[in-house]
Parts: C-alpha cells; structure tokens; sequence
C-alpha cells in the first residue's frame, strides 16, 4: 500500500506565546510536530505494519521542518519529503499548501493519505479536505478508527462526541481526532536509523509550479492574543442574596439573560 | 568548536523528556513516599532502547554516544531522582564494565539483555567496611577447581533485586609486594548462597531499588571472571570515572527540576503588592541557580564528548560530578528557601529534590574523593 501522511511544524501552544510585528514570534517558541497528525502518522504506520507498503511523511515549510520530518522517520515512517517553499513563496494560506501538496501527490498514485483534523496553530482544518479536492479523491474527516479489508474501507468519524459509520473506498484521504491512536515514542534504535532513510528536499521548481499558482487566497488582517482573562468574583452573603446578586450580574453585566 | 547538539541528540532529548514528563513525573512523590521501584517503567524504557544508549547495535545497543546518554540521565533525574539514578547505574555501573572489559562470550551472555532492557545491572563495590577506602575490600573469591567461591558482603547495591547477575569486587590473592589482588566477576543473582536484601530507609532517591548482598560460599564458574583477574581495581577506577558523568548529568537533572518549580512559583507568589520575582533578593537567587546549572551542564557535556573522542576525562569527569553535586545542592535548597513555607511542605515537591540531591554527593565517590582525584590529575 502507497502510503502518505501531511504533516505540519507548528509552534507549541503550551509554550508561551509572544506576537511581534502582527507574527508569532519563533524566537524561544518550542516548536513540535502538530498533535493531530503524530495520530495521523501513527495510524500510517499501523496500516503499513498490518497491509504492507510504504509510508511516506511530507511538509511544506522550511528546512527547519527536518527535525520533524527525521522524527516521524524515527517513529517508523519510510521516507521523507520537504517541500520547501520558503524562497519561492512570501504569503502562503491553506490554498498554498493544499495545492503545493496535490501536485506533489498527483503522479504518485497514493493509496492512503492520512493527514491531521486540525493544526494546533491556525485551526483551519482545511488543507486535508483541499488535497483530496484536488485530486480527485473521496475524504473523510475527524476520524477516530479506520479499517481497511481490500479496497473496501470503514471509518469511525466523531460527530461532535457522537459517532457516525461510513464506508468508503480506497483512494482515501481521511483526518485524525484525539482517540484515533495512542502514538508512539521514537524508539533510540528508531532515531539512530532516522538519520540514514531518505529525506527528500524540493521546490516549487521541481513541481513545475510557480509563484502565481499557489499564491495565498486571504489576507490575515490582524494577529492578536485573546484578552487576560479576569479574576473571578465570588459572591458572598446568604444563599437567597448572592442568587439574586447573580441573577442581577447576568443581566446586567454579562447580559446574558 | 560546536555548542549545538546533534539532529540526534535533540530528538533523543525531546522524546526522553516528552516520555519522563507523562510516565514518570506525575508518580515521582508517589515512588518517593512508598520508597516504590517502578519496575514497569524499567520495562517501557528497555522497550524504547533508553537501557542501550551508549552500545553499540551489536550488543543489542541504540549506538548511540555518552552525551545522548547525559542527556536521557538528566531528563529522568528532572522528572524523578530515584528513578534516574536507577537509569544511570544500570547502564554505567551495570552494563559498562562488561561493555569494556568483557570477553565477547561474556557480552553476548550478560551485555545484550542489559542493553535490550530485558533485565538490568548492578555492581557491587562497596561494603560495609570499604567505602572510599576500596582497596581495604575484604569479599574474598577463591579458586577451587573451576569455580571461584565467593564469601564476603556488600552494601548500598543499586538495581541488585532487579539483575539477572552482579558484577562483584573481591579479593583473589596477594601480589608480589603484598598488596590485595582485586577481580572482577560476574555472579548470576540466582546462584546458591547469594542473597540480597533491600531494606534500607533512605533519605533520598528513594525510588531506586538499594541492596545488601551477603555471600555465603557461592560458587561461579571461573570464566565469569571479568576481563583480566588482575585488573579489577583499574577495571572499576575507570567504570566508576564513566558513571561520575551521568551522577553529574543526574544533579544537573535534578536541580533544573528544583530551578523551575522556583521559578514558576516566584512569579505567582504575591507579596507586598507584587510577585516575589520582582524582588531583587528573589532575582538574584535565580539568577545564581540558572548560571550554575548551565555551567554544570556544560561541563557534563564537555566531560561525555572527551570520552567519546577517546581522550581522557578522568579529571574532566570529576570536575562535572564535584561542581553539579554541589551547585545542585545548593539550587535545591534555594528552591526551597524562595518557595518559603511552603517549600518545606511535602506536597510543593522542592523538598524531595534536596533529599533526592544529598546523594549525588556521596554517591560513586564523595566529594571529598573528587578533590582528591582531581589534585592527582594536577600532579600533587
């Protein structure tokens, strides 16, 4: 099975978030490979140990995006790719990746392409769904569990906590959500090895695209951090009258009733 | 000159604190109070290859080098100090000697479980009456036939409750001038005679499993000799100038724990109308912690690139093992002075790293014995 899997470096937003200049500041930002697609690399590689195959781990971004790239080969992917566009493209947007990646996938008859549900850092959720629009290809998003028997697939999709079945067929791009898989720890062994499997480096060049084919379709206005959050008030007196205190402040200060 | 870790070394250093931060951390007071050993743990870093780092794959190793393994030391310690010194005197006391000076019918035997984590090691040096003083050693081994018969008894083992065998000092005769001969050799834990024990109450660390061995007649056939019989006392001058790395890597672990608890909680505290980190008092402390820790770290650092260059660090080693213990004592009892009363509560947690740190002063030679191997290395 051709396997594929999307992956994006994002900055951890555990860490401490600085904006500079209307951007995220990178200096000092820890910087991870998005939660969501370590369950999507997971699950390749699960599907690969179970059916066979090759699984291999693309990014757009810059050359820093190689610890992440040698990471997912150190949990157990085959190969990786880095599509770097860093020279080439000033603004990108969803539309930027998701075309970058249906050119580079369009001639290499994937199988399966597992991508993230969402990037921690800008949360569109877009550029999986925008792959598979491109290519041509059914997809199916937030799953929780997949099973593949022949061509024939079946997917668990969360529903916002309820779940829906839906079977579908191969070729497939779906998304992961939480619960999908329990995701490994690079091995030492896996580490040692990451560095001799292939990492592939590309540009806009070699996809026989240029600058205008993939330029961003939006414009980011405004970057901000949202508001502190306030202190709390606690109310005091008897039970009746901080009732009636909060009843009071919902209407009148929160305004929501 | 290259201050950057490796492509390797990072990634090593992320996966061991993403691991120590989820498995480790959250029990480490648990372990601490009930003076548990988290032998399951033991098990989920063998499978990881943590227990191999520094050997090569054909001895069941990652092949990795001494500073990747610093660095997994340090990040154990910084979750759990009990738990990291267990890591470190697995691999540098129990499988390293074997590693080094080991026939490769030995290491095929002892070395490759080691390393594939499917038991760990320990090293039994110390006994009641020889302490710094390990040529005053009084275990004695004799040859009868093929079998060295050990008597003799051995205290403060680390691992040795978990180890499929334990490499023993003993005694096995006198040379020309009179002087005890010491060897090495390997006695599985399963053989007759051998008893261990763990029932110490210690300050500290209290998640490493700490042994009594007691021999009593136990015979082991003569090629579990380690190496040449006439070395032993070089043998373990050597193991225990490897393990003084990562007791370093461990204190710089352990007090980096300590830094950020202190730090985190000097900006919360609210006194007198502002957070205490706006003190100078407060300040200046921190700002000592954050300067002796990365001045440790760099020595740890500088010490494992020695030895895996194949240059000496006996010196170097001792510098880093002497300076972290002792600045880490210190940032662990400034932890606690910043953390105020609070800090003297169990439940703040500083309070355990200073326990746990005491040790890194005793332990693998104290820190009396490092000013003595370092006025040595300068000539004296």
């Amino acid at each position: 099975m051709n396997i594929f899997v999307l992956m994006k470096r994002t900055f951890d937003t555990e860490e401490k978030i600085t904006i500079v200049d209307g951007k995220v500041s990178e200096e000092g930002a820890e910087f991870i490979i998005n939660p969501y697609d370590e369950y999507a690399i997971e699950e390749a590689i699960q599907v690969r140990d179970k059916h066979g195959g090759e699984v291999t781990v693309v990014t757009v971004g810059n050359e820093d995006a190689e610890k992440e790239l040698r990471t997912a080969l150190a949990m157990g992917c085959d190969k990786a790719v880095l599509i770097n566009i860093e020279d080439d493209v000033e603004e990108q947007d969803q539309y930027t990746t998701a075309k970058v990646l249906a050119e580079y996938l369009k001639d290499k008859n994937p199988d399966l392409i597992l991508a993230g549900n969402v990037a921690i850092d800008g949360g569109s959720g877009q550029v999986g769904p925008r792959v598979a629009e491109l290519l041509g290809i059914p997809y199916v998003t937030t799953i929780t569990k997949l099973d593949i028997d022949g061509n024939k697939v079946t997917v668990i999709r969360d529903v916002e906590g309820d779940e829906e079945i839906i079977e579908t067929s191969l070729p497939l791009l779906v998304t992961a959500q939480q619960g999908l898989n329990e995701p490994r720890y690079p091995s030492l062994p896996g580490i040692m090895k990451a560095k001799k499997k292939p990492l592939e480096e590309l540009e806009l060049d070699d996809l026989d695209l240029e600058e205008e084919d993939v330029e961003a379709k939006t414009k980011t206005i405004e970057v901000f951090l949202p508001p502190k959050r306030e202190a709390g008030k606690i109310l005091e007196g008897e039970i009746a009258d901080q009732v009636k205190e909060l009843v009071r402040l919902l209407r009148s200060e929160a305004k929501v009733v | 000159m290259n201050f950057e870790l490796t492509k390797e070394q990072q990634m090593i250093k992320e996966m061991v604190r993403d691991f120590a931060e989820k498995e480790i951390a959250p029990y480490a007071a648990k372990w601490d109070e009930e003076a548990y050993f988290p032998v399951e743990v033991f098990k989920k870093m063998g499978e990881l290859g943590l227990l191999g780092i520094p050997f090569p794959e054909k001895y069941g190793g990652s092949g990795g080098d001494t500073i990747s393994y610093a660095i997994a030391v340090e990040e154990i310690g910084r979750a759990c100090g009990g738990t990291g010194l267990s890591y470190a005197a697995a691999v540098s006391l129990g499988a390293s000697p074997i590693y080094y000076f080991g026939t490769e019918e030995q290491k095929q035997k002892w070395l490759v479980p080691m390393a594939k984590g499917e038991t760990l090691g320990a090293f039994g040096l110390t006994e009641p009456n020889a302490g710094s003083d390990a040529g005053g050693t009084r275990t004695t081994a004799v040859l009868d036939g093929d079998e060295y018969v050990i008597n003799g008894e051995k205290c403060w083992i680390t691992n040795a409750q978990y180890s499929r065998q334990v490499i023993v000092t003993a005694v096995t005769g006198k040379d020309e001038r009179g002087k005890n001969i010491i060897s090495a050799i390997i006695v599985p834990t399963d053989t007759p005679g051998f008893t261990i024990r763990s029932n110490y109450d210690k300050m500290g660390v209290r998640a490493s499993n700490t042994c009594e061995l007691v021999f009593e007649n136990v015979r082991v056939p003569k090629e579990n000799v380690l190496g040449d019989p006439k070395k032993g006392f070089k043998q373990f001058l050597y193991t225990l100038d490897g393990g003084r790395i990562s007791i370093a890597a461990l204190a710089v672990g352990i007090a980096q724990a300590a830094f950020e608890k202190a730090l985190q909680y000097a900006k919360e505290r609210v006194q007198f109308g502002q957070t205490i980190s706006k003190f100078q008092a407060i300040q200046f402390k921190l700002a000592d912690m954050a300067m002796e820790i990365e001045l440790a770290r760099n020595m740890v650092y500088k010490a494992a690139w020695l030895k895996d260059q194949g240059k000496p660090f006996t010196k170097e080693a001792s510098f880093a093992k002497l300076f972290a213990s002792e600045m880490g004592f210190r940032v662990c009892n400034q932890a606690i002075q910043i953390h105020g009363g609070y800090g003297y509560m169990k439940e703040y947690e500083v309070e355990r790293h200073l326990r746990d740190i005491k040790l890194m002063e005793i332990g693998e030679g104290t820190s009396e014995i490092q000013r003595l191997v370092i006025a040595r290395q300068l000539g004296c």
